[in-house]
């Protein structure tokens, strides 16, 4: 256990909040970017204890108060090594990307640095409750701000995408709440940790895990219902697609590893197949779209679809190795392509566009840009010596163990990767210059403060990736080792037919004859 | 007798003499009661004070007990919210106005009596007393054609299903006996046995079923709430469905899963969110669309209802709250910007975060919590809701609950995406918004607010009514 004397995960997530109230007794513009500022530095200090963090099994930093008693609803936070990497993400995030909106956002500065503030305080909450309820309330509590982001300081079509990304993330969570009130009855609490203990029925496992993977398969996106994602991104401010991309889409995959490999280990097994057919599936349709995209930022948004396939697809290997990756590459992803779009919102500042036609061949004219941009391309499509190689690489030496022909389908992915990366990076660095002005300057200093520390961090988890893995994989093992003694108490292994799956049910409840004695307010009547 | 039982009734009943009286001693020359909201205030803190009342009144009739005083709050509160807002009616003369304070008055005193009766008879002439004097209320909008319409059909509507309702009292009492709720608890509902018990309770059902506007007794709902005006469709909209609720949670402790009669309610709140929801889908008229989202709130309280534990009971006393709350939030915000009462539609939204920031705010923070977003009231009167109802046998009626959810989303986010990324319309003419009544709607707005971040308190009182109806 470790604990830094005052709770760390609550200030991370209330100093956002406190700040955004302050937020409404600002009159200039230029003091509230400032303010925002301030406050996200704060925010990355804040995260320093969090350093502190034991690489070990169990949760730390853990806050518990009672919030509802009637309902046994706990304020329950903690972190492990599943989430420690997010909380930190998010918060570094926050300075950055108020960074990045300094001259982009022009209109409504106030309300725009409230959204932004509000997201952080939603997504580290998400990152870090142990409570379902808390979980849900954080999960959905950052669509407002989300849908407000895309819609008031949005592209031309930001109607239709603001919309579009509400409707398909609500309607894919709503399942996601009648599984939880599900767990509280036949679990008895909303406790997650709790909850992790239990061994439920297959069949409630197996119903449960669909409604989970739907809320979270929307999110991640996962192949067909990626399509609210290139309209969400390409219509999405700078500092919105940065969040979106860099933690909005991690929600999805760390609802899996959370959420549904502990709560539905012998579901998850059986649907494994189906997911890694899936994420291969996104994998290979995200590269093949990204290669015939003309605006940037679709192209990219493309490719994080891909790039998240490899995540799913390393989470459902359920192999030490294959999470591993998974994990590292959900952290890779939100550097890389989190950069990305930061790149892409400074030169739409000099061009006013987002085809690949209109910002071609600024090599000899924006050296330093082209720098980060050849730099977080490269990371991109998983080039040795950056953070997505290793991540990657963990991640296909994962499928390889359980499954060879998977590991093969997944390959042309990252081929496919470094042909749609190297041939917009081709374009942007030696293309014929099309509308290039005299006056776009190369990288102004602040440009250059906030590209640093991601450039940093992808040479730092590319060269060094030992540090961030030994505090990820106790956490992992434990996982993993959970789902397979739960399997074995239920009695499932991976080849069983459906129809005998449907019979299992914990020892522990046979042994009562029935449904087992939860003791819930309201139902000892009559 | 003991008079301190009654201490909210007989204030209500105070206020409502005292506005008669001002209306007959000034006449023509009556500017109407300004000193109306204070007294609302007082009411609230008198009904908030007996909470903890308990005891029974003329013979066994009028009981007082923790959900009646829930209850009797939360009408007191629904009044003075109300009064406030109706406060300066465009659509309403002058002279009127002690009248009309003193007929909506007369309307929640009548719900109140509503909230204690504990025998049918007395249920029936309650409800009728609330009743009568809305019909009175409805066509007051000036000289509008659509609010006599409005009246006509309410009228007309609610006298068949008044009629409907006293014949399955005929029914129920010939079958089992006696009119006591606490005496019908004991006896059997099942169809095989007692079929006239269990048409009778049904039929009597529906008269509260149209005062919840539940589907198929919701024709009158949408076209009374875009005839009459904006503020007494806020009434209308609000506090007579906390009676219909308070009544409904009584009688189905007579309930159990599984029986006829809970059958058809879980089958009626099914159709009622679903109907309520896709009909809403449609709604230009941004009070007709809300009547049809009352519609599908009526099904989601059903929840609550059919699975017949005391949790169930005090998640639908608390959502009956939180559904009165966000509402008059909503209708508050329409109140103020209606140009002159006209009616508003949804592109008279248009770009309201420029003409007042404040209450663009505040009908974002009623929007999410009628979909039932957190951190919102609306979120955790929901999930009680859905928590209380799974595994009682009504799982699929919890899925189509949370389903319905992904249907109400468009309709309510339409209102915040009008109010915060349409531009507006120039040569329109803007109502005039005073800081303070910026300020009543940001108050009602953090309470929505509070209420979903701190629901323990007050679920607590609901819980301890649930509780004391179950044997």
């Amino acid at each position: 256990m470790t604990d830094a004397g005052y709770p760390v995960l609550s200030s991370l997530i209330f100093l956002p909040l406190a700040a955004s109230v302050a937020l409404f007794f600002i009159r200039q513009d230029g003091f509230v970017r400032g303010f925002t500022l301030v406050v996200g530095i704060l925010e990355c200090l804040l995260v320093l204890p969090l350093f502190g963090y034991v690489p070990g099994g169990g949760y730390q930093f853990e806050e518990t108060v009672a919030w509802i008693p009637a309902w046994d609803i706990t304020y329950h936070l903690a972190v492990d090594g599943l989430s420690l990497f997010m909380v930190m993400l998010t918060a570094v995030l926050l300075p950055l990307c108020v960074l990045c909106s300094w001259t982009y956002i022009g209109k409504r500065i106030k309300e725009f640095h409230f959204c932004l503030l509000l997201m952080t305080s939603a997504c580290v909450g998400v990152f870090s409750a142990l409570d379902f309820v808390l979980f849900y309330i954080f999960w959905e509590a950052m669509l407002v701000p989300m849908y407000l982001l895309i819609a008031v300081w949005g592209g031309p079509e930001r109607k239709y995408a603001s919309i579009k990304f509400f409707l398909y993330t609500l309607a894919g969570s709503t399942l996601l709440l009648a599984a939880i009130v599900a767990f509280r009855t036949v679990g008895g609490t909303f406790d997650i940790t709790v909850l992790t203990g239990k061994t439920f029925s297959f069949q409630f496992q197996f119903w449960t895990f669909l409604a989970m993977a739907l809320a979270f398969a929307v999110k991640v996106p996962m192949f067909p219902l990626h399509t609210w994602l290139p309209a969400a991104h390409v219509q999405a401010p700078s500092a919105g697609s940065v969040i979106l991309a860099a933690v909005l889409l991690k929600m999805g995959t760390y609802g899996f590893l959370r959420l549904c490999l502990p709560l539905a280990p012998a579901a998850s097994v059986y649907f494994a197949p189906m997911m890694i057919a899936i994420s291969i599936a996104s994998i290979l349709y995200g590269g093949l779209i990204a290669l015939g995209q003309k605006d940037i930022k679709k192209l990219v948004a493309y490719s994080s679809v891909a790039h998240m396939g490899f995540v799913t697809l390393g989470i459902f290997v359920l192999t030490q190795r294959g999470v591993e990756g998974a994990i590292l590459q959900m952290l890779n992803h939100g550097i890389t392509t989190g950069a990305l779009f930061m790149l892409i919102g400074l030169i739409y500042e000099r061009s006013h566009s987002r085809e690949i036609v209109d910002n071609q061949g600024l090599g000899k004219c924006m050296p330093a840009f082209l720098f980060f941009w050849g730099l977080f391309s490269l990371s991109s499509l998983a080039f040795p010596g950056t953070n997505s190689f290793v991540g990657e690489v963990l991640v296909l030496a994962g499928t390889f163990e359980v499954n060879m022909w998977a590991g093969f389908l997944a390959i042309p992915g990252a081929m496919l990767a470094a042909a749609y990366m190297l041939r917009l990076m081709q374009k942007v660095a030696w293309g014929e210059p099309s509308s290039y002005k005299k006056k776009w300057s190369d990288l102004n200093g602040r440009e250059w403060i906030y590209l640093m520390p991601m450039a940093f961090l992808v040479f730092y988890i590319g060269f060094v990736p030992g540090p961030a893995l030994r505090m990820i994989s106790p956490s992992i093992t434990t996982v993993l080792s959970t789902m397979e003694q739960k399997n074995q108490a239920l009695g499932y292994h991976q080849d069983m037919p459906l129809a005998e799956c449907m019979q299992l049910e914990p020892a522990a409840r046979i042994a009562d004859g029935a449904a087992s004695p939860v003791s819930l307010p309201g139902k000892e009547r009559l | 007798m003991n008079f301190d039982l009654v201490m909210p009734e007989l204030f209500q009943l105070l206020v409502v003499v005292a506005l008669f009286v001002q209306s007959v001693v000034r006449g023509r020359d009556d500017t109407g009661p300004r000193w109306l909201p204070v007294a609302a205030i007082i009411g609230v803190a008198v009904a908030a004070s007996k909470l903890g009342a308990q005891g029974v009144l003329f013979e066994d009739v009028y009981r007082v007990d923790a959900l009646s005083q829930f209850f009797k709050v939360a009408i007191s509160l629904g009044f003075c919210v109300t009064v406030i807002n109706a406060q300066n009616q465009p659509t309403l003369e002058t002279q009127k106005r002690t009248d009309y304070f003193m007929m909506l008055g007369l309307s929640a005193w009548g719900l109140m009596l509503l909230a204690s009766a504990a025998e049918l008879i007395t249920l029936y002439l309650a409800l009728e007393l609330s009743s009568y004097s809305l019909y009175a209320l409805i066509p007051l909008r000036g000289n509008d054609r659509r609010a006599s319409e409005a009246a006509i059909k309410y009228i007309l509507f609610g006298a068949v299903v008044t009629a409907v309702s006293l014949y399955g009292l005929s029914y129920v009492m010939a079958s089992q006996h006696t009119t006591y709720i606490q005496g019908l608890l004991g006896k059997t509902w099942s169809m095989a046995e007692n079929p006239m018990a269990v048409v009778g309770l049904t039929l009597f059902l529906a008269g509260f079923f149209y005062k919840l506007a539940l589907f198929p007794f919701h024709f009158w709902c949408p076209d009374v709430y875009e005839g009459t005006s904006n503020e007494t469709a806020a009434y209308v909209a609000t506090v007579p469905k906390l009676g219909a609720v308070v009544v409904l949670v009584r009688l189905s402790s007579v309930l159990s899963p599984g029986m006829e009669v809970t059958n058809i309610l879980a089958i009626l709140a099914a159709l009622s969110m679903t109907v309520g929801n896709l009909t809403a889908l449609v709604q230009k008229d941004v009070k007709r669309l809300l009547g049809y989202s009352s519609v599908s709130h009526a099904g989601y309280v059903m929840l609550g209802l059919v699975s017949g534990t005391a949790a169930g009971l005090s998640a639908a006393t608390f959502y009956a709250l939180v559904y009165l709350l966000m509402n008059l939030t909503c209708f508050y915000v329409i109140s103020r910007i209606a140009v002159g009462g006209a009616n508003v539609t949804l592109t008279d939204l248009n770009g309201l975060y420029k003409k007042s920031p404040g209450l663009a705010l505040v009908l974002a923070v009623s929007a999410f919590a009628l979909v039932g977003l957190p951190p919102t009231a609306g979120f955790a009167g929901k999930l009680f809701l859905l928590a209380s109802a799974w595994d009682h046998g009504y799982n699929w009626l919890v899925i189509v609950a949370v389903l319905n959810t992904a249907i109400a989303i468009y309709y309510y986010l339409n209102l915040v995406r009008h109010a915060y990324t349409e531009e507006v319309d120039a040569a329109a003419p803007v109502a005039a918004i005073s800081s303070g009544q910026v300020a009543v709607g940001g108050i009602l707005a953090a309470c929505v607010l509070l209420l979903g971040v701190l629901p323990a308190p007050i679920y607590d009182l609901a819980f301890t009514a649930g509780k004391a109806l179950l044997p």
